[in-house]
């Protein structure tokens, strides 16, 4: 018999079945309102404070369902929906600034479903509601500051060694030049100047027919530069996201210099902007060696000259009012490994007049204490005559105290940190408060919830009713076969369900009409089999026969059809922006799931039901 | 059931001189709208401020442009959306950027009725709209190359040419339907033009596969003869998938909601005009360049049994 299933068929399809559906099964689920509790330093809170966290839900009389640690956070689910707004409030005042506390919709996956890997589609901003930005990063804006520092700094330098000279008034945003009288002043400029700025590129050049060198920034360095800037952009935005309290918030890099920001669930996208605007900035200032360390109280009144701050670790210290730098004068902070005591170390590179200004003013001071000042603004929660209220606060604090240990330049580390995780954290918030090449919002898009809700419906139901409309029109038409192809629709429907969970891919409404194509063309695999068979069986073929040049034949057709497509669906991916790219990655899926399904699937069941059977009629 | 108990006979190639006289006669005016009326580009390609604004009851809309022109909103397109209760308000890029023009707007609104809520917001920046019209172009342009050296690679390039010209036609004139009836075309309206690109060469492959098949098996009969008797036996299918897709794109019009609804009509208007088109241009044009047996040569094809057929 020629349509026989051999055992491996029958293996495959049940393989491929059973796994689909069990990845595909996380979505029927739903979700539960959540909270989801960090600390500020990016770690989970203590058990000890998960113990307050529950106690606290419980004199309010709010049922937990779950609590859940993470390596980041502790994720409490409650009973009722409606307790989640009261108990984020009343957490975010009783837990204080050491932690945030974000509202989340947790997927109510079984634990036997996410020890497998189990979980539900990622949903668009288009189905859940929520802004999205996309930013450029003014890279020009940093490095036309850098010309101008170098400009100053070789004056600086030429002037102290007798060499008359101008700026060229030719700047631009990576390039300058310097003039001089003649070309023996240049020469001489040229040998002093270039050994120390190995990053930047020096040409001997005429400006109005004066000697000049024309000086630019390496294509090495802008990159560095570039990259340097936008991943500072980056950290300072995650810092200042996770003061929003967002759950799952996306900030990535996109292209050389933009970066997306989606922030699920915010709606408020002025406050958004507010906050995510808003810098830190820091200070280095001298500790007042007299009262250190600091044995007064809180609300004493400070000597002249000095101010009075709290330390991030507790307690206070008291600072020398004059600044030595600030942070903008930081062009690097990285944490490592001191490799003769092999303690926690933090290397900072400042600008070469930060660098001036910092080897003047610990020159005479080694053995003193030098503090880090750190100053950004923070979301607080706190109770105004017993309602919760949400407001900006700016905080200062201390974030280190160092002993300088010899005068210092533009190079310098601080050592001796208790361990590589301080070092990380202090390397962060330096690089947070030094100078952030400025942002701009080139793109913005805001979901409103309810539209979001909407959405989903009317996908769904569009969804729900094209696919009964043509199971009914593929049963009223081919009849059995038409019944089998149905099938093959459902487990397609089940298969690009499964396989955008398990890939995480964001599921757009344009997504979901590329599913609805989906659900139109993949019968097509089959329309173009069983029209195959019809012709067979009216040019006299047998059951078996047409059934076996039925498929046979229409096999390369499909497959050229189906490629054709694809190639139409991979430029779009490879292409596309947004709505485009999700309605690309649904139509791969579907056209790539469907000639399983339709073409296999299929065939597997018609064999069943028709293989063994000698001049068998087809209901077709 | 069975729209087609025996295969058709229609005559298709015999009227392809006076179809093609009408095809061209379409592309000319699809491309005389584009090019007089032109098309309404959505935010995506502008690049501007987009503000939707649900009301809890229906709204009159001059209202609403009067609340905003006092405000000196005076550039602001106010049309409803889908409902009367949901307002669209566009801008042009130069009013000012994102939020801060959004929550004016809704402050503005809200001032006149306080229940007015805040649908979606989407601003694009000039530099923005540009390139992702730039892409969008490119996106277009990438796909017919992708698919001429695919048809190419598998065929021959006479087909490669017909089918490319079927898709391009497909384009012109769905994007010239789009320009008449005034439609705002976006990205997602693009992504659709994309989606007919491969669906109309979906219809066309299945043709040319049963035309090389045709050629190969059959013997007798000349190419016009060919190309007429493929084209019969594969219309029961190429009607079945049209009304399946359509009916799918139909449920999607209707139910999908507003911001899904120019995605599908455009594939609605794709779908007829592909169908048409995987019939007629691509055919056509194949013939056209004179496409006979000796340009396909017998391909290596399993199982592919070489009977001699009489016609």
């Amino acid at each position: 018999m020629i349509n026989k299933n051999p055992l491996w068929r029958y293996l495959l399809l049940v393989l491929v079945v059973a796994g689909g559906a069990i990845y595909a099964l996380p979505n029927l689920f739903g979700q539960d309102a959540a909270l989801q509790i960090s600390s500020a330093d990016g770690t989970a809170p203590t058990p000890a404070t998960q113990g307050e966290v529950l106690a606290l839900l419980d004199s309010l009389e709010i049922d937990v369902k779950a609590v859940e640690a993470t390596d980041s956070h502790v994720l409490v689910r409650l009973d009722q929906a409606s307790d989640q707004a009261v108990a984020a409030d009343e957490l975010a005042v009783a837990l204080g600034r050491d932690y945030t506390v974000a509202l989340n919709l947790a997927a109510a996956t079984p634990a036997w479903l996410r020890s497998l890997g189990g979980q539900p589609m990622y949903l668009g901003l288009d189905l859940r509601g929520g802004v999205h930005f996309l930013m450029q990063v003014d890279v020009d804006a940093v490095t036309t500051q850098a010309i101008e520092r170098y400009g100053n700094e070789m004056s600086r330098s030429l002037r102290q060694s007798s060499i008359a000279h101008q700026v060229g008034d030719d700047a631009t945003a990576t390039a300058f030049s310097l003039v001089f009288e003649g070309a023996d002043a240049r020469d001489a400029a040229e040998a002093q100047i270039t050994p120390e700025y190995p990053e930047l590129v020096f040409e001997q050049v005429e400006v109005n027919g004066q000697p000049a060198l024309s000086i630019a920034i390496s294509e090495d360095e802008l990159r560095e530069i570039r990259n340097f800037a936008v991943e500072q952009n980056i950290i300072t935005l995650r810092n200042r996201v996770n003061e929003l309290g967002v759950a799952e918030p996306v900030i990535q890099r996109q292209g050389a210099d933009r970066i997306v920001v989606q922030l699920p669930g915010v709606q408020d996208t002025a406050r958004a902007k507010e906050i995510i605007g808003a810098t830190a900035t820091l200070e280095f200032r001298m500790v007042d060696e007299a009262n250190f360390p600091y044995r007064g109280r809180p609300g004493d009144i400070p000597p002249p000259g000095t101010e009075l701050f709290p330390e991030r670790q507790g307690g206070y210290v008291l600072l020398e009012r004059q600044i030595i730098i600030t942070g903008d004068a930081i062009t690097d902070a990285q944490s490592g490994i001191d490799t003769q005591t092999g303690r926690a170390e933090v290397n900072i590179r400042l600008s070469g007049a930060g660098g001036n200004v910092m080897n003047r003013v610990t020159g005479g001071r080694v053995g003193d204490h030098m503090a880090v000042l750190f100053k950004e603004t923070e979301i607080q929660a706190r109770r105004v005559n017993d309602e919760i209220v949400r407001e900006q606060v700016q905080v200062e604090e201390v974030i280190n105290i160092a002993r300088i240990q010899e005068q210092l330049g533009s190079r310098f580390r601080i050592t001796g940190l208790d361990n590589p995780m301080e070092a990380r954290n202090l390397a962060l918030l330096l690089r947070a408060g030094s100078l952030a090449a400025p942002v701009q919002i080139i793109e913005e898009r805001t979901i409103g919830p309810s539209l979001g809700q909407e959405n989903i419906n009317q996908g769904m139901a569009a969804v729900g009713v094209a696919f009964l409309l043509v199971i009914l029109f593929m049963v009223m038409y081919y009849r059995v076969f038409g019944l089998i192809a149905n099938l093959a629709l459902l487990l397609n429907l089940v298969l690009i369900m499964a396989v955008l969970s398990m890939l995480q891919a964001t599921l757009t409404l344009p997504g979901i009409a590329g599913i609805v194509l989906t659900v139109g063309m993949a019968v097509d695999a089959n329309v173009l089999i069983y029209e195959r068979i019809r012709e067979e069986l009216r040019s006299g073929s047998s059951a078996q026969k047409a059934i076996e040049a039925g498929y046979g034949k229409a096999l390369s057709t499909i497959a050229d059809a189906n490629v054709t497509t694809l190639i139409a669906a991979v430029v779009l991916f490879a292409f596309g922006t947004g709505p485009v790219k999700g309605f690309a990655v649904t139509l791969s899926i579907g056209i790539v799931s469907s000639m399983f399904t339709a073409i296999f699937g299929t065939r597997v069941v018609v064999n069943a039901i028709y293989g063994s059977r000698r001049g068998a009629k087809l209901a077709i | 059931m069975d729209f087609f108990k025996r295969e058709t006979q229609i005559d298709f190639m015999a009227h392809r001189v006076r179809a093609a006289l009408i095809t061209v006669g379409f592309i000319v005016l699809a491309v005389a709208v584009l090019f007089f009326r032109g098309l309404d580009f959505g935010l995506d390609f502008t690049g501007g401020t987009l503000v939707e604004v649900g009301y809890p009851q229906a709204v009159d809309l001059a209202e609403v442009r009067q609340t905003l022109e006092s405000a000196g909103f005076d550039q602001a397109v106010v049309q409803t959306f889908g409902t009367a209760r949901d307002v669209l308000i566009r801008l042009p890029s130069d009013v000012g950027a994102g939020d801060a023009v959004s929550n004016e707007i809704l402050g503005v609104l809200r001032a006149a009725e306080p229940n007015a809520e805040l649908r979606r917001v989407e601003f694009v920046g000039p530099q923005v709209g540009a390139e992702l019209a730039e892409k969008g172009g490119l996106a277009l342009l990438y796909a017919l190359g992708g698919i001429l050296i695919y048809v190419a690679f598998r065929f021959e390039y006479r087909f490669a040419i017909g089918a490319v010209a079927a898709v391009a036609h497909d384009v012109v004139i769905t994007l010239g339907i789009y320009a008449l009836i005034g439609m705002t075309f976006d990205l997602t309206v693009l992504a659709a033009l994309l989606a007919v690109i491969g669906y109309s060469l979906n219809d066309t492959i299945v043709v040319f596969d049963r035309v090389r098949e045709n050629f190969v098996r059959v013997r007798k009969g000349s190419s016009i003869e060919l190309v007429n008797r493929s084209i019969n036996q594969m219309l029961p299918r190429t009607l079945v998938t049209s009304l399946t897709t359509l009916l799918v794109l139909i449920a999607l019009f209707v139910l999908g909601g507003e911001l899904i609804r120019g995605f599908a009509l455009a594939l609605i208007i794709g779908v007829v005009v592909g169908t048409y088109s995987s019939i007629y241009v691509a055919g056509s044009a194949a013939l056209a360049l004179g496409v006979s047996r000796e340009d396909l040569v017998p391909p290596v094809k399993e199982g592919e049994d070489l009977e001699e057929e009489t016609p």
